[in-house]
């Protein structure tokens, strides 16, 4: 269920992640941009949407391709405070997936509350 | 206002390159100012110097450094998107031990928090991908 909670999200940048964590760099391009902006001591949101919230499915490892993986870069944020990571509600309906069965500590959004997600930061990026 | 650009999509692959320079185009026609294109992820190959389309189609590269060239808008390229996908200027190129250079100015290679203070010192940055 959709907490709300959500409103009051604020922070400099919000990444918003639309991909899976396989088949393409768009995932690993994404956390690049917000691990930078975290080092650099700007306060991260990350919005796993559509797709994007199967990144979040425990147990991936990297695989034949000789990639690495995002998994092992998720499992870092906590040390680059970045430790706002909202989930859109829908998106987990739609994949049979549970806030409880992800591998990091997530809130779920419903769409409807999106709009004041990223009126709430600075800079919003969209991979 | 100040705008700022982000460019995601690879030239001829996808609308985001063409539509991006337009934007660009429109952008300074109308007296905005334009404080850098920032190229990450597949937009990076719109750096890529030896890019040789048919003539009867846009020239994206040169059209990009034609831009800069005429504006002096600043065309930033993510070393890190840039290196894995062969695109190195003659300064990397050196250091990696490669024969040729890919990436000249007005194209300049840099990092993600450049992208970061674009993006957070602008009015509006305008994303374009595929």
């Amino acid at each position: 269920m959709a907490n709300d909670k959500a409103q009051g999200v604020e922070g400099d940048l919000l990444v918003i992640l639309r991909h899976g964590p396989h088949g393409t760099s768009w995932l690993r391009e994404g956390l690049d941009a917000a691990l930078v902006a975290a080092a650099f001591g700007r306060k991260v949101t990350l919005l796993f949407m559509g797709e994007g919230i199967t990144a979040l499915v425990p147990g991936q490892t990297s695989g034949p391709l000789g990639q690495k993986g995002t998994a092992p870069t998720l499992e870092m944020l906590e040390m680059y405070d970045i430790d706002t990571l909202l989930v859109e509600a829908e998106a987990l309906e739609r994949f049979g997936l549970t806030v409880e069965g992800l591998m990091l500590p997530v809130r779920a959004v419903a769409a409807s509350q999106l709009p004041a997600v990223t009126a709430d930061h600075s800079l919003v990026l969209t991979f | 206002m100040r705008y700022a650009i982000l460019l995601m999509g690879a030239p001829y692959s996808s609308q985001a390159a063409h539509s991006a320079l337009r934007f660009a185009r429109a952008l300074v026609g109308r007296g905005h100012r334009l404080e850098g294109v920032f190229f990450y992820h597949d937009g990076v190959h719109n750096a890529a110097r030896l890019a040789a389309p048919p003539q009867d189609e846009p020239h994206l590269v040169d059209g990009w450094a034609a831009l800069a060239n005429e504006h002096g808008v600043p065309l930033q390229v993510c070393i890190a998107a840039a290196l894995r996908r062969g695109l190195l200027d003659e300064r990397e190129a050196a250091r990696h031990g490669k024969q040729g250079h890919s990436i000249e100015p007005p194209f300049e290679l840099t990092g993600l928090g450049q992208l970061l203070d674009l993006g957070l010192s602008c009015d509006r940055l305008v994303t374009f991908g595929p």
